[in-house]
């Protein structure tokens, strides 16, 4: 399985990205530049966090007109696993692969610490190494990551599910806590919290291995598996 | 040329904790007159006059970029001016 690591002007963890995928995960992975045009050799697309084009207008608006966005939501539509962590959340946010929107966080802080997580649903392609209902330390880093979508929206990403990552103790004032959401058809994730700064107990946790570890496995059940 | 004059803010249904804090200021400064702050963004945009639907433009152009539908509101004014 082979992984890219979106770079674009201001991505400032897609090092910490690479790392966690290549030297803890032990998977195939490379950069690739926000202009680039081709994503078909992929098979995985890891939207890492940071300051794209330095949060000009909103997090993340700029960064859906990227020559690479176009690309990125064929392999979302595709079925491909596509995760946004952090500006990579922002990103996926305004480019609409995932509903809602990010307000600046309640206290007006930027929020640097590890959090708790509740796993809310551990059968995604993100957290099947997970249990329901299991408690992960994984870091937040972010001055805008007050989740907001409105009562329709919150309705529906319940009946579906969609809800995999909540806080145990709300940082940023996001609606129901959330801390990470995935689309309809659960193959796109998007989380404020950092699990690739969470992938060797130095780090002060290993609880976000299990993430990539969720989506090779997913990946291997699907397309090694069949073949 | 088309001078556009594009007001972005927070939707009244969402909480602007930046507001509240600048309110919180102004209270203190003593103007306790103050009832609500909401901050926004004002953009200036320069357009060529030429053979299109400048409103449809502009609400295309607010709508996808300018500002976020879930949370913020626009509008906008239009002014003709001569080009320089």
């Amino acid at each position: 399985m082979k992984f890219a690591v979106i770079v674009f002007p201001g991505s400032n963890c897609d090092t910490d990205m690479y790392h966690a995928v290549k030297d803890e995960l032990g998977a195939d992975v490379e950069y690739v530049w926000h202009d680039e045009t081709d994503l078909s050799g992929f098979d995985g697309i890891l939207l890492p966090g940071g300051f794209s084009y330095g949060d000009y207008l909103r997090t993340g608006a700029i960064a859906q007109f990227s020559n690479v966005m176009g690309e990125i939501v064929k392999a979302a539509n595709a079925g491909k696993p596509v995760l946004g962590v952090c500006n990579g959340f922002q990103i996926l946010l305004e480019t609409g692969l995932l509903p809602g929107a990010m307000r600046r966080n309640e206290s007006l802080k930027f929020i640097c610490q590890p959090e708790e997580l509740v796993v809310e649903n551990g059968a995604t392609m993100f957290t099947s190494q997970y249990e329901k209902g299991e408690r992960i330390i994984v870091p937040v880093a972010h001055g805008e990551g007050n989740y907001y979508c409105d009562e329709e929206t919150l309705m529906l990403l319940k009946e579906n599910n969609q809800i995999v990552f909540t806080y145990a103790n709300n940082p940023n004032g996001s609606v129901e806590n959330i801390a990470g959401i995935t689309n309809k058809s659960g193959n796109v994730l998007g989380m404020m919290p950092h699990p690739e700064r969470a992938v060797d107990e130095l780090l002060g946790s290993k609880d976000g291995l299990k993430l990539f570890q969720s989506i090779v496995k997913s990946w291997r059940e699907n397309y090694v598996a069949a073949t | 040329m088309y001078k556009v004059k594009v007001y972005v803010t927070l939707r009244e249904s969402v909480l602007d904790p930046q507001g509240k804090a600048v309110m919180n200021s102004l209270h203190k400064m003593g103007q306790s007159e103050v009832e609500d702050v909401r901050i926004g963004k004002y953009l200036e945009l320069t357009l060529q006059k030429g053979d299109y639907d400048l409103d449809a433009k502009i609400v295309a152009m607010c709508s996808k970029l300018l500002s976020n539908p879930v949370i913020e509101d626009y509008r906008y004014e239009v002014e003709e001016v001569v080009a320089q």
